[in-house]
């Protein structure tokens, strides 16, 4: 199945891809997989039970990369997939998955994507998810990401997440475990405008001794747009939790912080730090010195808040 | 040229009453200068320096630039008649990094080597600085001298630099020092620098004394400063003069 020109066009907004990428790829379009690609190392198997795939990577394999973006361009499509990750030992992979979607018709759309991710030990992985919704239906884009992740001793997890523009409604449900010595890092850039609502809730358990996780976003909300920010970190042995919440609020908008530090052991360190304001005054004056006006300005300390 | 006519600022205290922070005071800089406005703490200098700007709205007067009225003008809009400012306090940005900046202030998507330049300018040692954000992580000498950095991107023909030296230490002043000597021979434009420092005062071509929101003294750096620092040179003028006199 080829991608038409929409589907294309929301491929290069989610997943940075201009063409056919390069190693292994799967991209499901309006509720299947329009293309695949496999290589030596990493597998992509269709589920059997359930609507979804999974991605086998094999212990070692280095600086390979994972597409699995999906589109959707049929107005009233209520999506539902499970992507299981299996990341072997020593690997080192990079993993760009990503949900787009094109509603013009009135009915909503909506994709609900669930990835599990089983980190073998001393595994390296870059996840990056990004979100874009467009279309001017009455339809609205509703993207629902649960991501679970498992990590062995010694590996390492970089998430970033970003949502920046025109999805509706999201929930986004992230749960992960730490064994010793793994980490695990989560970025999370999130902007609503009109009447969008998102929240991220997170909840990190650190079970192994001198496991580490670092939670932080940064979100501007705009508008009447409103934002839920939860974040749990348990520590149930000698490890390292942080998590941040920084948020611009902005318009008649509604931002709600709730952080949560759980230590059951003497030796957890727990940080939390939540901020939220709006644009500090003295911003805009400086920028507005340099001879931006105060909407140029605006947008300067948005995108740079975000990037 | 920039022209002052007649301006006052007022301020309603907390016991509401009108306070003139500025006062009906007239100031003419010609062009190319380096003047340093100096004079007590509270005496209306930084107030003056943002009513140029436009931070502050004046009450009353004129501000003239070239022959133009900029009284009513935005920050904006007096930024892009040729006006830049280095704040006191220089502002935190998260996510935005000095090489953004730069290009932001130069208006236009200047090369790394370009903004490179103007940090050399300012004896920073660009490289370890062009990525870097804006924020706290930058000790106050560094974020003051990449203030003053986007003020030469910029530029423009009047540049006002309000309390360079406020709140850096001894060893970054002795080099922010440097970085005026050398603008004061490189740039083309009008310089206007807030400053109580000897040694800025002693690279000015013309001294303005603001106190109780009005000019108390203007002149050029010889007939001011001796006065100011109350040195032998002013006991000299000042026998001189009374020798003259008998």
């Amino acid at each position: 199945m080829a991608l038409d020109a929409i589907q294309q066009k929301i491929i290069t907004e989610v997943a940075d891809l201009h063409g056919v990428p390069e190693g292994a790829y799967n991209i499901r379009a309006n509720g299947s997989s329009a293309a695949r690609s496999t290589t030596a190392n990493i597998d992509i198997v269709t589920k059997e039970d359930n609507p979804g795939i999974d991605i086998i990577i094999k212990p070692g394999t280095k600086n390979e990369s994972v597409h699995i973006p999906v589109v959707l361009t049929e107005s009233g499509l209520k999506d539902m997939v499970y992507n299981d990750f299996y990341i072997g030992e020593d690997a080192d992979v990079t993993i760009v998955a990503g949900c787009g979607i094109s509603n013009c018709g009135d009915q909503d759309s909506q994709h609900d994507g669930i990835h599990t991710f089983h980190v073998g030990k001393n595994a390296k992985v870059k996840y990056v998810e990004k979100h874009y919704g467009e279309g001017d239906g009455k339809g609205s884009k509703i993207l629902n990401p649960v991501t679970n992740v498992y990590q062995e001793e010694g590996s390492y997890v970089e998430m970033e997440m970003v949502q920046i523009k025109g999805v509706d409604s999201t929930l986004r449900t992230n749960y992960a475990e730490l064994k010793e010595g793994a980490t695990l890092l989560i970025h999370e850039a999130l902007m609503t405008h009109g009447t969008q609502s998102a929240t991220s809730d997170y909840k990190v358990v650190l079970n192994g001794e001198d496991s580490s996780a670092d939670v932080v976003s940064r979100s501007v909300a705009k508008d009447e747009s409103e934002q839920i920010f939860e974040v749990s970190i348990e520590g149930n042995t000698a490890c390292n939790g942080h998590a941040a919440c920084d948020a611009i609020i902005m318009g008649d908008a509604h931002v709600v912080a709730i952080p949560k530090l759980d230590a059951k052991n003497v030796d957890a360190a727990l940080i939390h730090e939540a901020a939220i304001g709006k644009i500090a005054g003295d911003q805009l004056i400086k920028l507005m010195s340099l001879g931006l006006t105060e909407e140029e300005a605006e947008e300067q300390i948005v995108a740079g808040f975000l990037r | 040229m920039l022209e002052i006519k007649n301006l006052t600022y007022k301020v309603d205290d907390e016991n509401d009453t009108t306070k003139e922070i500025i006062d009906d005071l007239n100031l003419t800089v010609e062009d190319g200068k380096f003047i340093v406005i100096t004079g007590p703490n509270g005496g209306g200098k930084s107030t003056l320096a943002k009513l140029i700007m436009g931070v502050n709205q004046l009450t009353s007067g004129q501000i003239i630039l070239d022959g133009e009225d900029i009284s009513e003008m935005d920050i904006t809009e007096r930024a892009k008649k040729g006006i830049s400012f280095a704040f006191q306090a220089p502002v935190h940005f998260k996510g935005i990094r000095v090489i953004d900046l730069l290009r932001l202030a130069a208006g236009e998507f200047i090369s790394v080597a370009a903004a490179c330049e103007y940090l050399s300018k300012v004896g920073l040692c660009a490289k370890d600085y062009v990525d870097r954000e804006v924020n706290a992580s930058l000790s106050g000498g560094e974020l003051k001298r990449i203030e003053i950095a986007t003020v030469l991107a910029r530029g423009t023909k009047l540049s006002i630099f309000d309390e360079p030296e406020a709140g850096i230490d001894l060893w970054s002043f002795q080099n922010l020092i440097k970085v005026f000597e050398n603008m004061r021979k490189t740039v083309n434009g009008t310089i206007i620098v807030i400053s109580h420092q000897e040694r800025i005062l002693n690279i000015a071509d013309e001294i303005v004394v603001i106190e109780n929101g009005k000019v108390k003294k203007h002149g050029t750096r010889d007939e001011v400063l001796p006065e100011l620092l109350g040195t032998s040179a002013a006991a000299a003028m000042a026998c001189e003069k009374l020798g003259g006199d008998q």
